[in-house]
């Protein structure tokens, strides 16, 4: 469904991402894990179009995405810190994505009713808590039933009622044949959440396979184990170099 | 477009600092026309406060409420919409809003005080004005990611174009007056804005003896009509040119 090729990005003399390959196929569910620094955001902003590549193409559906707009109506984002226009009120934004979007026919409004943001409608935006602007932010990525989710560390910042609400939102829209990215620093989410893994370390990918591969190349039976044991492999790998 | 125009439209209109700036054009309209009899020369004085505020407040406003709207080109860019569209709504919301505060704090009350030709200029004068330097305030935001970079940006352009290139006038033509600068001078004076802006009125207005030697020489040159023709066109230019420069670089950025 997307494919990554070559993609290199610099940020100046910093380069973020060194030629990254990889395909997130459809049905699939996608964990990126990495430390910070390791070109996570990076990756989902230029899968969005947000950040333009130095190298590489980036397909979505067969279809480069260079210079198109049209294919991120397949795809909800829920960025990891969701800023909003201080004057809106929470019923216009959604007013307002909703104007923009054209494939209006079968909107998903379960996260908007049981985050209660219908009740909210009026407040604006600049009054809201980080947590609440979360709920804003996954309640939009979820509002068009987009095929692709890519959903930038969601849990971060919800109560852990909330984070209930929506982890039962994607285990439930997983089985509906989407193809899920997300990142987190929170081995157990993704491991309750996720079926594949993609290691990014220092713009490079390090590892990409099933959950259960890579548990079982480990002998770990925690993903969080897992990933640190894989760490501390490359760790030592790079000592010996 | 008009969708997206619309919504940021009506934050900016949310914004105190626009009421303000009505307000104050509003102020300085009527107390110009209260203050002197002679509705020539009460044009006169507000062309000169015009001619410096207009371009002042339209350059800081639009740089500082495009980096304001960062949050929300980020939340755009997500969505199914391309970067032009993004571009030229913001373009179009923010010199409406001011371009609706100068009709409201100048056009309107010079209508009702003073109807006249040069009154009628003078309105166009100022609309243009205000085009342009909100997109030579786009040349500047989307150049740099920092704001207080591209606050000074638009400041330099705006003492250059008020201050700065005025001197440079001067110089080139006391330095080289022993030679015929006719030519010289009109193709400098074209490269600003500002200074076009006063020729569209001095010319209407028919002191254009007091702006000294170029207006004399502009007037004699041109005669007055095509010598409005000329400058407004120029001014379209000075407004497409780095809008269209802009969006080049907009599309291309990293948000």
């Amino acid at each position: 469904m997307i494919t990554v090729s070559n993609l290199g990005k610099k940020f100046g003399k910093l380069e973020v991402l060194k030629s990254i390959q990889v395909d997130f196929n459809h049905g699939s569910s996608y964990a990126m894990i990495g430390p910070n620094g390791s070109g996570k955001t990076t990756l989902i902003k230029c899968i969005l179009g947000m950040v333009i590549p130095d190298t590489g193409i980036i397909t979505v559906n067969g279809k480069p995405i260079a210079n198109d707009w049209s294919y991120r109506n397949l795809i909800g984002y829920m960025p990891q810190i969701g800023r909003y226009p201080d004057q809106m009120k929470i019923g216009q934004i959604f007013d307002m994505i909703r104007d923009l979007r054209q494939d209006q026919s079968h909107m998903d409004e379960d996260l908007i009713r049981e985050f209660k943001l219908v009740q909210m409608r009026d407040k604006r935006m600049h009054t809201l808590s980080g947590g609440t602007r979360q709920k804003v932010s996954a309640s939009l990525a979820f509002l068009f039933n987009p095929r692709i989710m890519i959903l930038d560390e969601p849990t971060a910042g919800l109560d852990p009622i909330a984070v209930e609400i929506l982890k039962e939102k994607i285990l439930a829209e997983k089985n509906k044949d989407r193809t899920f990215l997300i990142t987190s620093h929170i081995m157990s989410d993704l491991d309750e959440l996720t079926s594949n893994v993609v290691y990014l370390e220092e713009g490079r990918i390090l590892f990409n396979d099933t959950i259960d591969l890579l548990k079982e190349e480990t002998g770990e039976v925690k993903l969080g184990k897992a990933i640190a044991s894989v760490m501390k492999r490359n760790l030592k790998d790079a000592e010996k170099v | 477009m008009i969708k997206i125009a619309k919504y940021i439209l009506y934050d900016i209109l949310r914004n105190r600092f626009v009421m303000l700036y009505t307000l104050f054009l509003l102020v300085v309209t009527f107390s110009m026309f209260s203050l002197d009899s002679d509705p020539g020369k009460a044009t006169l004085s507000l062309l000169n406060i015009i001619l410096l505020v207009v371009p002042l407040v339209s350059i800081i406003f639009t740089t500082i409420h495009f980096y304001n709207s960062y949050e929300f080109i980020e939340l755009l860019l997500a969505q199914p919409v391309s970067r032009k569209t993004i571009y030229f709504a913001e373009y179009f919301s923010i010199s409406m809003a001011l371009a609706t505060a100068y009709i409201v704090g100048v056009a309107i009350p010079m209508l009702l005080l003073n109807f006249s030709e040069s009154s009628f200029y003078l309105i166009i004068a100022g609309l243009l004005l205000t085009f342009v330097f909100v997109a030579l305030a786009f040349a500047a935001s989307v150049s740099t990611r920092d704001k207080a970079k591209a606050i000074g940006v638009a400041l330099l352009f705006w003492f250059y174009f008020t201050l700065i290139y005025d001197g440079l006038i001067l110089y080139v033509i006391y330095s080289f007056s022993d030679y015929p600068l006719d030519k010289v001078t009109l193709a400098m004076v074209s490269l600003n804005p500002i200074d076009l802006a006063r020729i569209i009125i001095l010319l209407k207005l028919d002191l254009s003896a007091l702006m000294g030697y170029t207006g004399a020489f502009y007037k004699n040159f041109f005669g007055s009509s095509v010598g409005v023709i000329y400058s407004v066109l120029f001014l379209l230019v000075w407004a497409l040119a780095p809008l269209l420069l802009a969006m080049r670089r907009f599309v291309r950025k990293d948000i």
